[in-house]
């Protein structure tokens, strides 16, 4: 059988998808493991399905939270990191603040959040804002901060302003680092509203998992991380799309190497 | 008789720059003049575009175009550099168009013309340096040599009264530079801008200038501002007559002396 080599890729990563559910079965069954430390595959998806209309609202919940949290993010990372790198000086006075604040373990802002907004899903985005901000704004200041000097000469020469040399090259310039921090970011993000969401609300897949794992209902639980990773492969996917169309002329290499 | 372009005593030492890059340097260049200014490594020459365009502010000295002192950064220069700097996401045209975009008055009609009567332009000029038909290409998908054509078109699609080239030729092969040395003499020809060339290659210096600064080790001076009057258009044959070859020797003699001079005083 001949397969081009980007359709022999799609299928492997399938194939190592149900490879690691058959193995994982395999395991369970062969060494008699308890539902209630590891359930089998087979059956969390009988779970998932059959809960599915139960769960649907939770699952929306979250990615609803995710998405609205995601997005400030990316808008504050955009923002903060045009700031920091179209200057040296704001470069050099942020960037320790940054790093930081990053260090902070985000858990420990849920417990703020909370005491500032209540319980509920306003505390759900800022955490997925929060976790998702960094990276947007590291990747953003970095592309900016990369310009060719002598292409700045050029423009500068030409009488361009900050703006025009902002708007024509160094956004541009900046959407591969753009893109690839914000596949980061939608995965962090979902790790922000689940945390948020475990300790404080009662609505959410984060929410789910916790009463279930505190009726040990571990299969339950399980469904609840699959629903997390599906929806995080769908998001991880649409921005690769996107990246592909807009930033194509950063993936030539990878075109080549396809012929 | 005030000139088009003057520096007047300029010296200029960068911020935290222990020596001075460019010392008490007068220059004087016509309008419409093609200058080329040699020297050895070091000396000052991009310095002095830098300074000429107002990216950079004499120490001391002054700098004046066309009567009026450089303050800031100047408006509608055309500069190409050794490094073509096409950016990656446009065509090649829309490289080309990227000063329209940025230099009154076109600015204000790009989004109209950048079809039409722009992309003309741009492909007329394309026309002119070899590259007929490659404006829809990506940068990627030409070689250094096209790219640095491609640049002198960026610089030039504006139709600037000075262009400042900061040894745009020197990352090429023989053949490919000689070939765009008679372009860019074609090009100048046509509409006369005022051109101050940097460049490495006396050859280049002797076949392209109307007059040739030569500059000292650093701290740059000037050493020697030597005409050159052969007919124009230039031909490559004429780089194989006796004067022209006689003067390139001069002026290698000139840089070895001057580079003798700094080896015995350190
Ligand atoms: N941004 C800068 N900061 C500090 N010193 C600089 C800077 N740019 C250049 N210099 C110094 O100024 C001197 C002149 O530099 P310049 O770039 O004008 O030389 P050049 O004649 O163009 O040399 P080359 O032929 O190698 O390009 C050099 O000695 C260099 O070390
Ligand atoms: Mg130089």
């Amino acid at each position: 059988m001949k397969m081009s080599p980007k359709a022999r890729q799609r299928f492997l990563s399938v194939m190592s998808v149900v490879a690691l559910f058959l193995i994982w079965e395999l395991v369970c069954r062969a060494f008699g493991i308890s539902d209630l430390v590891l359930p089998k595959p087979g059956q969390v998806i009988k779970v998932l399905i059959e809960r599915l209309p139960a769960l649907m609202p939770h699952a929306t919940q979250t990615l609803f939270t995710t998405t609205v949290g995601f997005a400030l993010g990316v808008l504050a990372g955009i923002v903060i990191g045009v700031v920091i790198g179209s200057s040296k000086l704001a470069y050099d006075v942020a960037y320790p603040l940054l790093v930081g604040f990053s260090s902070i373990p985000k858990v420990a802002v849920v417990p703020i959040f909370v005491v500032w907004f209540g319980a509920g899903t306003v505390p759900a985005i800022l955490t997925s804002m929060v976790i998702s901000v960094f990276p947007v704004v590291v990747n953003v200041a970095t592309g900016l901060a990369t310009t060719e000097p002598e292409l700045e000469d050029v423009l500068r020469a030409l009488g361009a302003t900050k703006r025009d040399i902002l708007w024509n090259v160094g956004l541009p310039r900046t959407m591969p680092y753009l893109f690839a921090s914000l596949k980061i970011a939608i995965t962090l993000a979902f790790v922000g509203t689940v945390l948020s969401e475990t300790v404080a609300a009662n609505r959410g897949i984060g929410n789910v998992m916790m009463i279930a794992s505190g009726n040990f209902d571990v299969a339950l639980v399980f469904a609840g991380l699959f629903i997390l990773a599906i929806l995080g492969v769908a998001l991880y996917a649409i921005f690769s799309f996107i990246e592909l169309k807009v930033t194509g002329w950063a993936q030539r290499k990878t075109e080549f190497a396809m012929v | 008789m005030a000139a088009y372009i003057e520096l007047d005593n300029v010296s200029l030492r960068y911020p935290g720059g222990d020596v001075l890059a460019l010392d008490a340097t007068d220059m004087a260049i016509g309008e419409g003049d093609f200058v080329a200014i040699v020297g050895p490594s070091g000396c000052g020459k991009s310095t002095i575009l830098k300074l000429v365009s107002g990216l950079i502010h004499a120490t001391t000295g002054n700098v004046s175009v066309g009567q009026r002192e450089v303050r800031g950064p100047s408006k509608g220069v055309g500069m190409a550099f050794q490094n073509p700097t096409m950016l990656p996401w446009l065509t090649i045209r829309e490289n080309v168009m990227l000063p329209l975009k940025i230099v009154e008055p076109f600015r204000h009609e790009y989004a109209a013309k950048k079809k039409t009567e722009f992309a003309e332009r741009a492909e007329a000029l394309l026309k002119k340096v070899g590259l007929a038909g490659f404006g829809d290409k990506r940068p990627w998908q030409l070689s250094g040599g096209m790219l640095q054509r491609a640049s002198l078109c960026r610089a030039l699609i504006h139709e600037p009264r000075l262009l400042l080239l900061d040894e745009p030729f020197g990352a090429l092969d023989q053949f490919t530079r000689e070939e765009l040395w008679s372009i860019m003499q074609s090009l100048w020809m046509d509409g006369k801008p005022t051109v101050i060339l940097v460049t490495h290659d006396l050859r280049e210096a002797c076949y392209l200038g109307t007059r040739i600064y030569m500059m000292s080790a650093r701290p740059g001076r000037i050493l020697e501002i030597r005409d050159v009057d052969f007919a124009r258009p230039r031909t490559l044959q004429m780089t194989f007559a006796p004067e022209f070859t006689a003067l390139v020797q001069h002026l290698r003699m000139q840089i070895a002396d001057s580079r003798g001079t700094v080896v015995e005083a350190a």
